[in-house]
């Protein structure tokens, strides 16, 4: 089973995410930029699943600039066997991500898809959603545990009342949340050998996908600074702040 | 027998900074067929460098000419400078040196020109491995054969955890340390094969950088403004610098010398004093930070400067001492050492000799030149200032070499002078962002696994309870920027906490540590902080 696994560029999770000067998008220029988290646990995800025999190859995408051959990389020297960009400057939203990412599920075949729950520069959280819907297939996501068996995935899904366990057929959509699994080191010879793995590179354009935006952003603010604790001496104080404060 | 992989080079650089990437890429450009790879344990290079920084080109013009086709983030061309002597309240313009005039010079990020030298560097052929910290030196029979690269996922108990992957042992023809200031290899080296013997004690700073973005129209882009005098009392060597950027943007630092008497000196609070000054304040306050950091410098120039070269490997850059106090740069000396050595490598392939080298080069000239100026303000700041306009003014000529003092026996015992009064004119109510350390920490984007071993090796935390509470009052507390060191007291008596995780290294404690019993290792490859535009 061929298994594919998308991943985006996003800045890292590290760093504090600055807003511009005009206030219309977030600073991206000079920032660390890297796998979004969820998506390198997808990759981990689907490489243990070929080292227990469960996949045969591991194929990775990205949509996104020249530079996301960077994460393309760093996913094939964590152990993917090749990769495929998908190259655009331009913004791509969630429904021309899934439909792009059809494209390449129409050429590739593979048994199952692989992404992150949500990428966490926009937290759309709609990608698997919306490509399981274009395939008409099966899908199982915010995905914590994952077993296969024969042509079945039993999958736990984090939900808001618990877990929730699904089973689903094959061919599949899964997208995996933080719990699944802790994405391996990547060791320097495999940087190496993934200098030398195949890397396809096509242009969004030629995917023949007419996708005007359907979101427009109106602008980009910091969450409102947080204001100081107050201490009050007594009891009557408390009380009377607390109700000066409309609380009470 | 070990199960590491083994990985070969023709030579092996250990610090992506602008020694180490200069020497890569220099060695490609004239030798295309050697292999070499650069080790960087920033998570991305970039990522630990920090400086001020105001750079002379003219040795990145000669490394790579084409560099300004495609410019780094953050390059602006010097414009005017203004050199203040600061007062509680006031500040008094003094003449700017010649070694401070900036005409035709750029201010620039040097994380953001170490990036673009990587890309280079990875465009000519040499295998960039940012994520990775050199761990130790590879020896056979005197002879340094390569770098062993540090272990990731071991727990903090020391046992390998689950993810465990076993450095890797880089065998290299020729070894480059080009660690920057005080680098934890060099150390090694220097200790082992006797580098600094009759040599004058290194001496170091203490620098703190803050970029800023400022309300429109306060900014002039280009300006270059250092000050000298107040927080710090005349005994205290340091001063600040200011560097205009485009787009409201400013650099504003702080360096101290880390050869401070008194143990109760708080670095971190006078460069936070410093931005109350009434000269300084109006032009930060209602504007906020991006970004900000510390990393210490070595200061202890020509003198104090170790041999270069041992059997099989070479000191470039910071990591061996040369920069330009007076002129308070050092990347273009960083990249001419970096050119030098991988010119040596190519043509003698050794290591060997690279020492009488650099020794004959402009850059040795012009270290030799200003070696007087930093030593002439052990004796403080006004006799420092007097001697730094003579031998300016003799070009060096005096017959006479200044020398340095170590910095980790500086501190008086607590008692032994009458009490400091270097705080009693500060500013009671700082308003300035940050609040604390802690707080500046925060913008240094740090990344660090808990679960590691503590990477601040204390030899004998029994001196920090009893000798050192006692004679210095346990002075690490404070000059730590990034408040790694924290004295616990409970029921238990006092102890030494270290908060691993905090720590931006700098190597302020591995220098400053008046017993010399705090060891700064690498932690686990891409820890530490993620400096963006620094």
């Amino acid at each position: 089973m061929k298994v594919l696994v998308g991943i985006k560029r996003v800045i890292d999770y590290n760093v504090r995410v600055q807003i511009n000067r005009e206030g219309t998008d977030v600073i991206k220029e000079g920032v660390k930029m890297s796998i979004n988290p969820f998506d390198e646990i997808a990759v981990e995800a689907a490489l243990r699943m070929k080292e227990a025999g469960q996949a045969t190859e591991v194929v990775v995408v990205s949509i996104g600039p020249g530079a996301a051959q960077q994460q393309l990389r760093t996913a094939l020297a964590m152990g993917a066997d090749r990769a495929t960009l998908l190259e655009t400057d331009d913004e791509v939203q969630p429904l021309a991500a899934a439909r792009a990412l059809m494209n390449l599920v129409e050429k590739e075949q593979p048994g199952l898809v692989l992404l992150g729950k949500q990428a966490i520069d926009d937290d759309a959280n709609q990608v698997g959603q919306m490509m399981a819907a274009l395939w008409d297939k099966p899908q199982a996501t915010f995905v914590s545990g994952l077993e296969l068996d024969g042509g079945r995935i039993r999958a736990v899904r984090e939900v808001d009342a618990g877990l929730e366990t699904v089973e689903i057929t094959l061919p599949a959509v899964v997208t995996v949340d933080l719990r699944l699994n802790e994405p391996r080191f990547v060791k320097m010879p495999d940087i190496m050998k993934a200098k030398r793995k195949p890397l396809e590179t096509i242009a969004f354009s030629e995917l023949g996908i007419e996708m005007p935006p359907r979101l427009e952003s109106l602008g980009c603010e910091p969450p409102p600074s947080r204001s100081g604790g107050v201490k009050v001496d007594s009891v009557d104080a408390l009380v009377a702040t607390l109700k000066d404060k409309g609380v009470l | 027998m070990s199960d590491r992989d083994v990985m070969e080079y023709d030579v092996a650089i250990v610090g992506g900074g602008p020694a180490g990437l200069a020497c890569a890429i220099q060695i490609k450009k004239n030798s295309p067929d050697l292999s070499v790879c650069l080790l960087e344990k920033g998570s991305e290079l970039g990522a630990h460098s920090l400086s001020g920084a105001v750079m002379e080109p003219g040795p990145l013009d000669a490394l790579w000419p084409e560099w300004r086709d495609e410019p780094p983030a953050i390059c602006v061309p010097a414009g005017d400078d203004e050199f203040l002597l600061l007062t509680r309240r006031k500040g008094m313009r003094l003449p700017t040196p010649p070694q401070m005039k900036n005409h035709g010079n750029l201010i620039i990020s040097l994380g953001a020109l170490v990036k673009k030298l990587g890309e280079r560097a990875e465009a000519l052929g040499v295998d960039v491995f940012p994520g990775f910290a050199g761990a130790g030196l590879l020896l056979d029979e005197g002879r340094v054969t390569g770098v062993r690269c540090g272990d990731m996922g071991v727990q903090a108990d020391g046992q390998p955890g689950p993810a465990y992957a076993a450095g890797v042992d880089i065998q290299a023809g020729t070894t480059v340390l080009a660690e920057g200031c005080r680098g934890s290899l060099t150390k090694e080296a220097i200790a082992r094969f006797g580098l600094s013997e009759g040599r004058s004690a290194q001496t170091y700073g203490l620098g703190f950088k803050e970029l800023w973005q400022l309300p429109p129209g306060r900014c002039r882009p280009g300006l270059i403004q250092h000050t000298v005098g107040w927080p710090l009392d005349s005994a205290t060597y340091g001063g600040s610098f200011i560097y205009h950027l485009d787009q409201d943007r400013v650099y504003i630092g702080f360096v101290v010398g880390l050869d401070y008497e008194d143990a109760a000196f708080s670095p971190f609070e006078a460069f936070q004093q410093y931005k109350h000054h009434p000269r300084i304040r109006g032009l930060l306050e209602g504007g906020e930070i991006l970004a900000s950091g510390a990393r210490t410098l070595i200061e202890g120039g020509i003198q104090a400067l170790p041999k270069l070269d041992m059997p099989g490997a070479m000191l470039v850059g910071d990591a061996a001492g040369t920069l330009n106090v007076p002129k308070i740069k050092g990347i273009h000396m960083a990249i001419n050492a970096g050119i030098s050595a991988a010119d040596h490598i190519v043509e003698s392939g050794t290591a060997e000799g690279f020492d009488a080298r650099w020794r004959g080069s402009a850059s040795a000239r012009e270290l030799h030149k200003v070696r007087n100026v930093r030593p002439g303000f052990n004796r403080g700041l006004w006799l420092g200032l007097i001697n730094a306009a003579w031998e300016t003014l003799t070009g060096g000529r005096s017959p006479w070499t200044l020398r340095t003092r170590s910095d980790h026996d500086s501190l008086d015992v607590v008692g032994s002078n009458p009490a400091p009064a270097f705080a009693d004119n500060w500013v009671q109510d700082r308003d300035l962002p940050p609040r604390d350390r802690l707080a500046s920490v925060y913008f240094a984007n740090n990344a660090h696994d808990e679960d590691q071993p503590v990477h601040l090796r204390v030899a004998d935390t029994s001196i920090c309870e009893t000798r050192c509470y006692e004679e210095y009052r346990n002075p690490c507390t404070r000059f730590c920027p990034a408040q790694v060191y924290e004295m616990v007291e409970d029921d238990n008596g006092r102890r030494l906490q270290i908060n691993a995780s905090n720590c931006v290294h700098c190597k302020a404690c591995d220098i400053k540590d008046p017993y010399q019993i705090i060891d700064w290792v690498p932690p686990e490859g891409g820890s530490g902080p993620n400096y963006q535009n620094l």
